[in-house]
């Protein structure tokens, strides 16, 4: 997955209107004209909408039907959603080394005063 | 051994909107010792490095005002050197400070970490606001190239080492006393 890719995604979900169609999209495939109808704008803008979410990867249509449904790429979120939960596993790993050292001071009390020596 | 930390899940928060990541964990200690592991230069040295690197902290001035600089070493020498200020330290409760990478000195961080007492256990939650969404993206990605390598071999040691090893072999607190 080329590095910019993540970045992509991200400002394709920056936009309001783009997240509120890709969270109908999740629930099932729709055409442009059903996704504009809950909007206050017109087929033209929702489909400049589209495309930036087909160009970011997030959503497909396909080519044969008449209809053109648009169609959100599962794979894609969770390729996501993995970048993210390596990072959080990375905290994860910090925070247990900080736990095996909290419990550590829990058995060593009467410790140095706090801050003494960040003052050097 | 140390099983009293199971059940406290890291959560990760990046708004796709803002560029921000939120991390939040609560440990089985009070707010002051908690404070005290990220704010004693001794006592951070042994937890806050990855784990294929040596960390070394040359200046920790926790305090409203101070700054701090640490070096995160490769076997191979290669060092990753990290450094901000502290805008304010308010014991047992916030530490708000700047974060950035030596290597991508235009890419300042500003984090909010605040200490909750739980009575007993504290929530400790992490709010970093980048530059822009790519910065935090960057730093969104660098966690999973480091993270894809490391595992919980770290944590093994820890656990399996005794109180009276030292479980920061590998850690440093150079020039601290100068």
């Amino acid at each position: 997955m080329p590095d910019d890719r993540l970045s992509r995604m991200f400002s394709a979900l920056a936009d309001p209107t783009r997240r509120d169609i890709v969270a109908r999209l999740a629930t099932g495939d729709a055409t442009v004209n059903e996704l504009a109808e809950p909007y206050d704008v017109t087929v033209q803008a929702v489909s400049k909408h589209i495309r930036v979410l087909e160009d970011a990867g997030l959503v497909s249509r396909s080519r044969d039907a008449q209809r053109r449904p648009c169609h959100l790429e599962g794979e894609v979120f969770d390729l996501m959603t993995r970048w993210i939960e390596r990072y959080r596993r990375e905290a994860e790993d910090r925070f247990r080394r900080l736990d095996a050292v909290l419990e550590q001071m829990a058995d060593q009390p009467g410790e140095a005063t706090p801050g003494k020596k960040a003052a050097s | 051994m140390n099983t009293t930390h199971r059940g406290h899940e890291t959560q990760i928060e990046a708004d796709p909107a803002l560029p921000t990541i939120l991390i939040a964990r609560e440990f089985d200690a009070p707010p002051e010792r908690v404070f005290r592991a990220y704010t004693d230069p001794d006592l951070l040295v042994r937890w806050l490095g990855p784990r294929r690197m040596t960390m070394r902290i040359d200046v920790h001035e926790a305090r409203t005002g101070g700054s701090y600089r640490y070096v995160h070493r490769e076997d191979d020498g290669t060092e990753y050197g990290f450094r901000g200020v502290f805008h304010e330290v308010r014991p047992d409760e916030r530490i708000v400070q700047t974060f950035a990478y030596d290597g991508f000195p235009d890419g300042v961080s500003l984090e909010t970490t605040l200490f909750e007492d739980l009575g007993g256990r504290t929530r400790v939650t992490t709010t970093s606001l980048m530059a822009s969404l790519d910065a935090r993206d960057a730093m969104i990605r660098s966690g999973m190239r480091r993270g894809a390598t490391e595992g919980h071999e770290r944590l093994d040691e820890l656990l399996g080492g005794g109180p009276s090893k030292n479980p920061g072999s590998r850690s440093e607190t150079e020039g601290l006393s100068s």
